[in-house]
């Protein structure tokens, strides 16, 4: 009997080097499970092998299955070729268990967006799994993959792992290849892992960064070291004031939080207040500026004429007006207005060009405390998961809920998710953030916390 | 400098190329201006001597070797299209 519910990658690959199960039993424990939590888009056959099964995002393009990005556009898209992120997935014999559900084009924090409906928490199956990634987040916690791939531009990856009581990593900009993942904003969309613990994350972050000569702004990386560690000796972590105090933080949220990082100081870090003025105050502000702007351009690409939706028109531009009503969803359709709006002339200055310049101080803000610490830590996000349909309504709610992981994504720097703790029979995540390239320090920290948190990653009502 | 007019939800559709119904119309232009009040919170730093910042990474000029690779054959080119013409993708008269 394979557990899915808590069998790690690693736990399963050692299962299969010991032949105690095979391939096709692995691949089947979690192909056969009802996906009642609606996490998946589209589920595959098992393509054959004994490597580890994998779910990703349905923003990933992979050759021959289905990628809609969660919009009715791309309903009928079929790749032709592999994005990197799934080429070396496949080069490492993982093998794709389906494609998870998003919200459209990745713009949204709890899949309501999503053309085909949302997904649902494993935890509470009433509540958001979060988003936009809550497909693959919902995945691995509900044991429906033993781990998945997510994309994250404003907090895709972390808030969704947050809220399902899993651990998600956001790398740094540049360490992962986007080619082949659908575009939502360039200069801050990155791929990475979602699991049930940090090695496992470690492990597939390992998998899919490095320089890819089909993305041009990926960089070489330093190696990944699998974490070991108990401790949190010499590890110096800030606790920037502002992200630990900001208004529309749940008080269960803060006590479990505060709880973890006295829990830090007994394992040997040293613990200090820091701060972030302004990066927190007007975050929010500037990522609802540069993602919609980079949006409008992505998403022009999208005009019936090669691929995709196509809507009847007697001309050309009343097919690719027909074709874009008819086809984006209405989150889609707001971000892009907002940032061609914000980008057109006599705007530009006033919204786009000042919004840039804002994001150059949250960078400025960030790189002087990590003059003093190692690593930053806060709640992931202000809330624990909320009811379906809470915020649907009103767009600028649910903006602010990604308040806590945007001014990192602003600034390039990776953030790590892990379980802290449970409020009101929730999970609460927390967030630690190093500087560029530290995804090791992340991994180390995060390592000796999960150790010590023995936060059990079953839902609750699945145990 | 928040709020935006039914003609510049109008103006800012067609730049996009969207085509909007009267009831989205009034929907977007709310939550348009709401959103606008949001973020226009940018505007109250002075921030003349920052310089911008376009990509978090320092990198410049990724050079790649300008060598001829094979490219995807045409059928499969044309697997998504909506529409084909031998070798073009067939669209409506311009």
């Amino acid at each position: 009997m394979i557990d899915v519910l808590r069998l790690t990658a690693e736990g399963a690959k050692q299962l299969l080097d010991a032949r105690e199960i095979s391939g096709a039993e692995l691949f089947a424990a979690y192909a056969e499970r009802d996906d009642d939590l609606h996490a998946f888009l589209y589920r595959c056959d098992d393509p054959g092998g004994d490597g580890i099964p994998i779910a990703l995002k349905d923003v990933i393009g992979t050759k021959g299955v289905p990628t809609t990005a969660g919009s009715k556009i791309l309903e009928s898209y079929v790749p032709v070729y592999d994005s990197t992120v799934a080429a070396n997935c496949k080069r490492h014999g993982l093998r794709l268990l389906g494609k998870t559900n998003t919200d459209e084009f990745a713009m949204g924090s709890s899949t309501e967006n999503s053309a085909f409906g949302p997904s649902r928490n494993p935890w509470d199956p009433s509540r958001v799994p979060g988003g936009s990634g809550g497909g693959s987040a919902a995945a691995v916690s509900g044991g429906l993959a033993p781990w998945a791939l997510g994309s994250d531009t404003g907090g895709s990856i972390k808030q969704p792992s947050a809220l399902c009581g899993n651990v998600g990593l956001r790398p740094t900009y540049g360490t992962v290849s986007r080619f082949g993942v659908v575009a939502f904003a360039s200069s801050l969309d990155q791929v990475g892992p979602v699991a049930k613990n940090v090695r496992d994350c470690a492990f597939l972050y390992s998998i899919i960064a490095g320089r890819d000569a089909n993305d041009t702004t990926t960089v070489e990386v330093p190696e990944v070291e699998l974490p070991a560690a108990q401790d949190l000796k010499g590890m110096r972590i800030g606790v920037p004031r502002e992200m630990n105090e900001a208004e529309g933080i749940e008080p269960g949220v803060s006590a479990a939080v505060r709880k973890t990082i006295e829990l830090a100081e007994s394992l040997g870090a040293e613990v200090g207040e820091c701060s972030l003025p302004r990066s927190v105050d007007y975050g929010v502000a500037c990522y609802y500026l540069v993602a919609p702007a980079e949006a409008s351009s992505n998403l022009a690409r999208y005009d019936g004429a090669r691929y995709g939706l196509r809507s009847d028109g007697d001309d050309f531009r009343e097919m690719v007006m027909a074709t874009r009503h008819d086809g984006l969803g209405d989150e889609p359709k707001r971000r892009i207005m907002i940032g061609t709006y914000a980008l057109s002339s006599g705007y530009y200055d006033a919204y786009y060009g000042k919004a840039q310049r804002v994001r150059t101080m949250i960078r400025r803000e960030h790189a002087e405390v990590f003059e003093k610490f190692d690593l930053i830590v806060s709640p992931t996000s202000p809330t624990v998961a909320f009811a379906i349909g809470e915020k649907a309504g009103n767009p600028l709610a649910m903006y602010l809920n990604d308040l806590l992981t945007i001014p990192s994504c602003m600034a390039g720097l990776p953030g790590l998710n892990i379980p802290c703790g449970l409020s009101e029979g929730l999970p609460v995540g927390l967030q630690l953030i190093g500087p560029q390239f530290a995804e090791n320090t992340l991994f180390r920290a995060g390592h000796a916390l999960e150790q010590a948190l023995a936060f059990d990653v079953v839902p609750e009502r699945l145990r | 400098m928040a709020g935006i007019s039914k003609d510049e939800v109008l103006h800012v559709a067609r730049l996009a190329r969207l085509e909007l119904t009267d009831d989205e119309v009034v929907k977007f232009q709310e939550q348009l201006s709401a959103i606008l009040d949001a973020v226009s919170k940018v505007s109250e730093l002075d921030l003349a001597d920052v310089p911008p910042t376009a990509h978090p990474l320092e990198i410049e000029n990724a050079w790649a070797e300008d060598e001829p690779r094979p490219c995807l054959p045409l059928d499969e080119v044309f697997a998504n299209a909506p529409d084909r013409d031998e070798d073009y993708f067939r669209v409506p008269p311009a």
